[in-house]
């Protein structure tokens, strides 16, 4: 009887293991393998925008919109490498790439303060004004030593971020 | 939402009688933690909570494991089971299969021969005719469970036909419906369906007093919620039918019931089925399979084992909302059939959450930050 774990070879595999450092184990990989086919409804080998919406917790998440733009039409090996982050075998400076490439948008290695309104924006949708959130924002940076008109880059991120306990785990379910 | 929804014009279509996905959720998603003291940087750029949430429902989430096939156990594991298991292959598709198609077809023949008669020469004995048509629905459902040797253990007192009760039951399959039609003519809503199906529902369901309606249309739904008031209360109409869930799911689960059942104002009677899934999933998958594939594999099948229970009426308590009555007899359903609640909408299979639920995050967050802002 043919289930759809069978069809990825041990060299299959161990292809995306490499391909996401080891992040994940084999039997992780099988599991997301299962998922992923779930999810590609139209079994094009990628999950469209569309496929992602369809998962109703995906398409409430505040940031999901942000998201899409990352996900869009992600293949099987892109798909683990994205998920990657979220491995408990993830370094902390992986995880703090991760988000900082959410918040560079147009991935020049520079966050500027427009990228995190755009991100507050999504989190705070119409409960803040704009003023109001520009007004936290420019408080926030300064009072950490950055100005409005500094942009922030991937130490900064490390600095910032790196020693506080960021808790960015999901587990993949294994049977 | 609290009064007769349906009849609000203001609601977008599918809106009508949906239950706000609020009411049902526990407040505290992963967000609202709520870390004291100052606001600082960190906590602006430390988006990591929201993508938790986002990638754990991309890897796994609640709603699309109510719609997943779960097929049965292979047993053809090890050598020695294998031939048994060929055996048993030639068996079921090349003698239990065909005596089946053969059964259906007698049972097709008997029942059009009766009901054609019956339906157009009977025109001035209603109350006759009616009579004789329930029947004659109740023998042909008898013949479709028989085709899928179905083996179903009904539990509890046999519905009786009176006014202001109103019969909800979980719902797997089409099936279902077969299989509570052959011991009581309900009359079931239902949505309508293309094919021959569809032509069933026209021609010979509606002589039960079925009620067809399409799930996305508004206009059907405001003529749907006016023929369900006025069903119950008639003295001689077939006891009704409703799957709350509006949708399939695959008998592991529950989704939210639709509230119009439980607001009609009658005595709502719970039915719960649980299908054992010994021998095949009566799980209907309609986005991977067509109603007449999800037939034959029922029929090249060994058989269709469940259980039905006829649970005891409920009525609405004083102060209770037409949501909260939902959600007992939800419960009362799950634990008898052993299913796990799930606080999502079937509907959404065809539709995307409404921004309200987003909303609500993007609420808590703003809230919580300008709260930590104003602490110092």
């Amino acid at each position: 009887m043919g289930n759809t774990s069978s069809m990825l070879t041990q060299y299959d595999i161990e292809e995306v293991q490499e391909h996401c450092n080891h992040t994940f184990s084999q039997q992780e990989i099988v599991s997301l393998y299962q998922r992923f086919c779930q999810l590609d409804r139209s079994g094009g080998g990628f999950i469209s925008a569309d496929e992602f919406l369809s998962v109703p917790e995906f398409a409430v998440n505040p940031l999901s919109q942000r998201l899409l733009k990352v996900v869009d039409g992600l293949n099987f090996k892109e798909f683990v490498k994205f998920l990657s982050a979220f491995s408990s075998r993830a370094s902390l400076q992986q995880k703090i790439e991760f988000i900082f490439k959410i918040y560079d948008s147009d991935h020049n290695g520079k966050v500027t303060f427009n990228d995190m309104l755009d991100v507050l924006r999504d989190l705070t949708g119409q409960f803040i004004s704009e003023q109001q959130r520009e007004q936290v924002l420019t408080h926030v940076l300064e009072e950490s030593g950055y100005t409005k008109d500094s942009s922030l880059t991937i130490s900064d991120f490390m600095k910032t971020l790196g020693n506080s306990a960021l808790k960015m785990e999901v587990e993949v379910p294994v049977d | 939402m609290s009064v007769p929804g349906k009849l609000k014009p203001s609601c977008s279509e599918l809106d009508l009688d949906r239950p706000n996905l609020e009411d049902y959720l526990p407040s505290g998603a992963s967000i609202q933690q709520e870390p004291d003291g100052n606001l600082r940087l960190r906590d602006l750029l430390d988006i990591s909570p929201s993508l938790t949430e986002a990638a754990g429902a991309i890897i796994d989430d609640s709603f699309t494991r109510c719609f997943k096939s779960n097929p049965p156990e292979p047993w053809n594991w090890n050598v020695y089971l294998f031939p048994l298991w060929c055996f048993g292959v030639v068996i079921r598709y090349f003698i239990l299969f065909p005596a089946r198609v053969l059964v259906l077809t007698i049972g097709w023949i008997i029942f059009l021969s009766a009901f054609i008669p019956v339906h157009f020469l009977l025109k001035g004995h209603d109350k006759l005719r009616k009579n004789l048509e329930r029947c004659l629905v109740e023998l042909i459902c008898s013949f479709f469970v028989a085709s899928w040797t179905g083996v179903v253990k009904y539990h509890g007192p046999r519905p009786s036909m009176r006014p202001k009760q109103v019969f909800v039951a979980n719902h797997t399959s089409m099936i279902d419906f077969i299989i509570l039609e052959q011991m009581t003519a309900f009359a079931v809503i239902m949505q309508k369906h293309p094919g021959w199906v569809g032509l069933l529902q026209k021609t010979i369901l509606e002589s039960v007093g079925c009620i067809w309606f399409n799930r996305s249309e508004a206009k059907d739904r405001e003529i749907v919620a006016k023929k369900l008031r006025d069903h119950v209360v008639g003295p001689d109409n077939n006891p009704l039918l409703i799957f709350p869930e509006g949708t399939c799911v695959n008998n592991h689960y529950t989704v939210m019931f639709k509230k119009g059942a439980f607001e009609l104002g009658c005595s709502v009677c719970p039915v719960a089925i649980k299908y054992n899934k010994i021998f095949v999933d009566a799980f209907w998958n309609s986005r991977k399979q067509s109603f007449t594939m999800h037939l034959l594999q029922l029929m090249t099948s060994w058989a269709v084992v469940c259980d039905v229970w006829y649970l005891e009426p409920e009525n609405i308590k004083p102060g209770e909302t037409a949501i909260e009555f939902a959600e007992r007899i939800r419960d009362i359903i799950s634990v008898r059939a052993g299913l796990k609640k799930v606080p999502w909408d079937g509907y959404l299979k065809y539709s995307r959450p409404s921004p309200k639920h987003r909303e609500r995050k993007q609420q808590s967050f703003a809230e919580s930050m300008l709260r930590r802002l104003d602490e110092k």
